[in-house]
């Protein structure tokens, strides 16, 4: 197990020439986190991943949807391997929602990747995030819910592809927000957004 | 020398293909060369480290580091090629390979692409690039196979990649996305393999009464002069722009506003006068070297020309800012592309 996530970090890493760009103030330590990022490529929470910090990598787990990587034995392992929280997004139930079984896996230890748009997104600007990410905020206020931009990656290897096309990409790490007080899940959704699509690069 | 191919063992060919000490591999006249090539950058290297402890008053700040950066990058050209020619032919084509990706990454990562180029892409890197220097590399054995890759990327695959992206079916800017990728292969791929190419070669020269014989010098010595020759005229066009300064004419100024006509002028010719000097590592007459010498500088003045304004059409500076913490390979390589093939050609023309 170990040494097929190594292995798995190092190929994606390899073939994804990503680089990582902390904003400055941010301290890659193994405090608790919600990262959140765009979602454009399979590689997106892999490479995120694995551009970490070992410390931080190992208390770290995607969320990643149940009805996609339930499936086949290839996905289930890779799933397992990366110790990911999967969310069932077909049947959402009262009792059981989403956010509380990311809380219960997270306990007091774990950070996770979030992809808030849902799902892998093809068009040129970013889809409007689910509100996830405010119910998270508002049950876990102690969080930190860091921004992640994640560029180029969705040519390397895009929805649909099995080949990746070696390029070099860039992940960018920004500061933490948080839920502030008597905000509403629109307007705090929106910030969040706004978040992550400011630490992209300008043309 | 290339391997005996009446040999029927293939083992002792295979093995002439991976050992390093095949005969005249290194000669007296390679080890002097690279010797003194790295004496001169230990010494340009303790210069530079000298200057950066300087008060930052007397001297600008962002020159020295320009100047550290390419010592650093000419310290790891000459490993890549002496580790190469250390481990034979076939690391070093291996070695070039390596480049040639990592140069093909910085080239299309810095052209837009769209969704519909995927195919076409992954199959220049994975498919096209590799099967180039596959080629370079049994051509010593197989001669026939200089004539498939000195046309399998500019004919085949600039065929095959409009062809795959029409198929995608996605017509927006057609043309310029199939032009984008053909470049890539072209400056990246196909014109840096003509580099480890040239040890490949079985080469001729004249001796005392006038008469062709097999030349005896050393492949990579060869190689190493040319690289060295094309650095040597970045280095004297750099230098000559800069001291004549603004008497000089600056040729296309939205291109490159340092590059300057004197600066060529100079610069070739002292290119032309170091290349004189050092023919006894080729199988060029003196006169020769100087020409070759001359034509390494202009094609290489050629690659930075052309480089720029790509450059200068997509708003980066260097390849190496692109994604921050990378190096850019192609700034360093851009005039060893351009003047690799030419340099092959004559060389393999007059005395292959």
């Amino acid at each position: 197990m170990k040494l097929t996530i190594s292995l798995l970090a190092f190929t994606a890493k390899l073939l994804s020439g990503a680089s990582l760009r902390l904003t400055e103030g941010f301290a890659p330590d193994p405090a608790q986190r919600v990262y959140f990022a765009n979602h454009t490529s399979h590689l997106d929470a892999l490479v995120l991943w694995a551009s970490l910090p070992r410390e931080v990598r190992e208390v770290t787990r995607p969320v990643a949807a149940k009805d996609y990587w339930d499936q086949g034995p290839v996905r289930r392992y890779i799933g397992k391997t990366f110790n990911a929280i999967l969310i069932d997004r077909t049947e959402i139930k009262v009792h059981q929602s989403p956010i509380d079984l990311m809380i219960q896996e997270m306990g007091e230890k774990y950070s996770i990747i979030l992809f808030p748009e849902g799902s892998r997104n093809t068009e040129e600007e970013m889809g409007d995030f689910k509100s996830g990410l405010y119910y998270l905020a508002k049950k876990r206020p102690d969080l930190e819910l860091v921004p992640v931009y994640i560029e180029n990656l969705n040519r390397v290897l895009p929805r649909g592809e099995f080949l990746p096309v070696p390029l070099l990409s860039c992940i960018t790490i920004g500061l933490p927000i948080y839920l502030e007080k008597g905000e509403n899940s629109k307007a705090f959704l929106r910030r969040a957004r706004e978040a992550v699509r400011s630490l992209k690069e300008p043309d | 020398m290339p391997p005996d191919l009446s040999n029927s063992n293939h083992l002792a060919i295979l093995w002439a293909y991976f050992a390093p000490g095949e005969p005249a591999w290194f000669t007296l006249a390679t080890y002097w060369l690279m010797g003194v090539v790295m004496g001169l950058l230990a010494a340009a290297w303790i210069i530079g480290r000298t200057l950066r402890h300087q008060p930052e008053s007397s001297i600008n700040p962002a020159l020295v580091k320009s100047f550290n950066n390419r010592i650093a990058a000419w310290w790891a050209m000459c490993a890549v090629l002496i580790v190469g020619f250390m481990l034979g032919r076939v690391a070093t084509t291996v070695l070039f390979f390596l480049v040639s990706f990592w140069a093909l990454r910085e080239f299309i990562t810095m052209t837009p692409t769209r969704r519909g180029d995927h195919r076409a892409l992954a199959l220049s890197f994975f498919l096209f690039t590799p099967l180039q220097y596959v080629l370079i590399g049994f051509s010593a054995a197989y001669p026939k196979l200089y004539g498939v890759y000195t046309v399998m990327i500019p004919v085949y695959a600039s065929l095959f990649i409009p062809a795959r992206i029409a198929f995608s079916g996605d017509a927006k800017r057609f043309l310029e996305r199939s032009a984008k990728i053909q470049a890539g292969l072209l400056i990246c791929v196909y014109s840096l393999s003509h580099a480890p190419a040239l040890l490949h070669l079985d080469l001729m020269t004249r001796n005392a009464a006038g008469e062709a014989v097999p030349w005896t010098g050393s492949l990579p010595g060869l190689l190493f002069y040319f690289v060295l020759i094309t650095q040597v005229g970045d280095m004297f066009q750099f230098l000559w722009s800069r001291m004549l300064g603004t008497r000089g004419h600056v040729i296309a100024p939205a291109i490159n506003a340092s590059r300057t006509w004197e600066g060529f002028l100079c610069g070739t010719l002292s290119t032309a006068i170091i290349g004189a000097l050092l023919w006894w590592v080729t199988p060029f007459e003196f006169w020769v070297s100087a020409i070759m010498s001359t034509v390494i500088a202009i094609m290489g003045f050629a690659g930075g020309m052309t480089m720029s304004a790509i450059k200068r059409d997509r708003g980066v500076r260097d390849y190496g800012t692109l994604v921050q913490g990378h190096a850019g390979i192609l700034d360093r390589i851009d005039s060893i592309c351009f003047a690799a093939p030419v340099f092959f050609h004559l060389v393999r023309y007059f005395y292959g």
